[in-house]
């Protein structure tokens, strides 16, 4: 039983369905609640779960985390919003230093099952602090996981797969795509939570990607197709774990990777898959991994986002240097 | 008058003193809804325009003259006129974004105009007003809404920082640079803007301390319009924002944000609280945002037209004309050139947005660092190799 939804939607419909199954679940964050979150992702589900299971919290992160943290000790599953993806450093302490931590402080008898959603990325001509993709800072904090969906069947079925975990799983949502219509099947079964995907085969070259960056992905592969070359679209699904085997099959079947992603390339993701797939794949590679990325450079105002974000030319630009090693 | 010899003084208007009065379950379960009418509300101006008396905060403003009056009130005019037209350039693709101030002028024209010019003022994202009492062009304040900088002003040429997004961070920046002023044994203050939404955050409970165990010489100055885009003031607090400073051990007062003379008259008190070595206060400045909170909140999710319609009743501009008026302060002649210079001021911010370019695509690698970096430089250079294959292309 599939149907179209945006990606927003998708979210909404898999929160109200963990809302549904599971008393602990509760939704916590600054304006989640009459207003439905500044995107709309928590629409409706005040009025329909109350005040106390949708919960609009004061304005300040560190609470806001922490909190979540007590409840989830207390034996809740919190769902946190954070409103935009530069606004989680107030909360970057609680998150760093307990939330990440504390199973492995109580040797394993505590588990904080909190889902911290964070909408993420650029390209929605906003100003400072509404475009940042931090990912990397959280991937490399052991104890989290870090996934993003690219459309909304994942969305929907990533959120429950979150929810449902033992761990503390950042969420982050690509802010440009939540207006992007997918099929959702509520009644499919979905493949685990950190495993790529395959979204198109091809032979040439293999595009990882994650979140936003999928859909840029598979245009590029388009473009690419119509002069000849049969490039591999791989959505990584998930930052932290990263599934490696899925790259290096994909590697070893292609001989080239591009990594693409939003966040500044430096210390980026890219270059983690870089090195771990240099290790794994070094003979089958015919080029270096190259990276599409973000500068070393704050996120630019609006009007030059284009200029900084990866776009169709840059992404075909790093395929055609990799295919003339 | 170092910080370490004047020891911290007992707050004199606190809910332990003269709040107290009111009762703290009134006040607590009723914040509120009738909070406007609280009697600790500071008002030298009534909604009416008539002219109260009080004891304690008339010597503030006690020497006013009526050219100074209707020079706050034409500041409040043409602050709301600069607003306006920012609103009607964001509507028309202009401006990418726009937090309107409408409704709050009286707060920030009162509090702007108390500033000594070598006082230091730390806003967040909507202080426009205090923006135009420093002297910042009104068209600087544009650039970041219309996506073409971050920020694009000098903080140093008018002792005005750069906005802040990020709720609540600039209370310790503002709290950190008046301790800077109290080692140099400068006798400025230093004054940080805040919302009541912001009031909630860690940084600012931050500020709170370290300004009260520094005796820096700060005034808070939270604008409580009521909302944090759609959560009202009792999600942020369940006792009045102002009497929390009692707690870090500091006084604080509220203050009818709708009538600018008595905005004024408490932050002259306040700033001169902190000149002379008493340390922080706390203004609340109880106010009403009339708009939505950006261009892109739609308020009418969660809050309804009565309340809007019963806060446009305490107008701040209509309450000080009225003032002028009843007085003989100002003439029919004072209206009708500063409708003039309002229409003026409209067409230059029009004028200067419109021709507002596009910045250099260069400007990404600008201003990472003061002292440069070798991986801006590789990156420039790269970036600089792949804008020249196109033109190159464009050649052919
Ligand atoms: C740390 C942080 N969290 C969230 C936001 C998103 N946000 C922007 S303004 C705002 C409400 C602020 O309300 P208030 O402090 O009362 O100030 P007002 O805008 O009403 O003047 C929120 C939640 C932000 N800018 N910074």
């Amino acid at each position: 039983m599939a149907e179209k939804m945006a990606l927003a939607k998708a979210i909404n419909e898999s929160l109200r369905r963990a809302l549904e199954s599971d008393p602990k679940v509760l939704i916590m964050g600054e304006d989640v609640g009459k207003l439905g979150g500044v995107f709309r992702v928590t629409d409706g589900l005040q009025k329909d779960f109350g005040e106390s299971r949708v919960i609009d919290t004061p304005l300040a992160e560190s609470g806001i985390v922490g909190t979540a943290i007590g409840l989830a000790l207390r034996g809740y599953r919190p769902v946190v919003e954070i409103q935009f993806d530069g606004f989680v450093f107030p909360a970057y302490d609680q998150i760093v230093t307990q939330l990440a931590k504390m199973h492995a402080r109580s040797l394993g008898k505590v588990k904080l099952p909190v889902v911290v959603r964070i909408p993420y990325g650029g390209g929605i001509g906003a100003v400072e602090h509404h475009s940042e993709s931090p990912e990397s800072l959280f991937a490399h904090v052991a104890g989290l996981k870090v996934v993003s969906p690219s459309n909304a069947s994942d969305a929907y079925w990533m959120m429950q797969q979150a929810i449902q975990s033992d761990d503390p799983v950042i969420f982050f949502e690509p802010k440009r795509r939540y207006w992007d219509k997918g099929e959702v099947n509520a009644e499919a079964i979905p493949g685990p939570l950190h495993k790529a995907q395959v979204v198109r085969e091809g032979t040439d070259l293999t595009l990882a990607a994650y979140g936003p960056m999928v859909k840029l992905c598979r245009e590029v592969a388009d473009v690419a197709a119509e002069e000849g070359k049969n490039l591999e679209v791989l959505d990584l699904r998930s930052v932290s774990p990263i599934d490696f085997d899925s790259i290096q099959a994909s590697v070893e079947k292609t001989r080239r990777l591009v990594v693409v992603h939003e966040a500044p390339v430096f210390f980026g993701s890219g270059a983690e898959i870089a090195a771990r797939i240099t290790e794994r794949s070094f003979y089958h590679l015919e080029a270096p991994v190259l990276r599409v990325g973000g500068y070393h450079a704050p996120y630019p105002p609006a009007r030059l986002e284009e200029e900084y974000l990866p776009n169709l030319d840059r992404v075909l630009d790093a395929v055609d240097r990799s295919l003339a090693y | 008058m170092t910080v370490e010899s004047t020891a911290a003084r007992t707050p004199r208007r606190s809910a332990g003193s003269k709040a107290g009065t009111t009762g703290t379950k009134r006040t607590r379960t009723t914040a509120k809804k009738d909070a406007g009418a609280e009697p600790q509300l500071v008002q030298l101006l009534t909604p009416e325009g008539k002219r109260v008396k009080n004891a304690e905060y008339d010597k503030y403003v006690a020497g006013i003259t009526p050219e100074e009056l209707r020079g706050l009130y034409r500041d409040m005019v043409l602050t709301r006129r600069f607003d306006a037209e920012a609103t009607s350039l964001q509507r028309q693709g202009e401006l990418g974004l726009w937090a309107s101030l409408l409704g709050q002028e009286a707060a920030q024209i009162g509090s702007g105009r108390a500033t000594r010019e070598d006082d230091y003022v730390f806003p967040t994202y909507r202080e426009h007003g205090v923006a135009w009492c420093r002297g910042v062009d009104p068209a600087n304040l544009l650039g970041m809404f219309r996506g073409v900088n971050n920020g694009g002003w000098d903080p140093n040429s008018n002792n005005f920082q750069l906005y802040t997004i990020v709720i609540g961070s600039q209370t310790l920046h503002a709290t950190g640079y008046a301790m800077g002023v109290a080692k140099d044994g400068a006798d400025s203050a230093v004054i940080a803007y805040f919302g009541d939404g912001a009031s909630s955050q860690g940084d600012v409970a931050e500020s709170f301390t370290f300004s009260a165990v520094y005796n820096a010489p700060v005034v808070f100055f939270c604008q409580n319009n009521q909302w944090a885009i759609s959560e009202p003031t009792e999600k942020q607090s369940r006792v009045p924002i102002y009497q929390r400073a009692q707690g870090f051990g500091f006084p604080g007062v509220r203050v009818d944000g709708n009538d600018v003379l008595g905005v004024l008259a408490v932050t002259r008190w306040a700033l001169e609280r902190a000149r002379g070595g008493e340390g922080p206060t706390l203004v609340e400045a109880f106010t009403y945002r009339m708009g939505a909170h950006t261009t892109s909140d739609d308020p009418t999710r969660y809050r309804g037209d009565e309340e809007r319609q019963a806060w446009e009743a305490k107008d701040p501009i209509l309450r000080l004309r009225r003032y002028l008026e009843a007085s003989n302060h100002a003439d029919e002649g004072f209206f009708q050139e500063l409708e003039a210079e309002s229409e003026a001021l409209g067409k230059r911010v029009r004028e200067a947005v419109r021709a507002m370019p596009d910045p250099d695509r260069f400007a990404i690698f600008e201003n990472a660092y003061a002292d440069g970096h070798a991986l801006v430089d590789e990156e420039r250079a790269q970036f600089a190799a792949y804008q020249a294959s196109f033109a190159d292309e464009g050649g052919n």
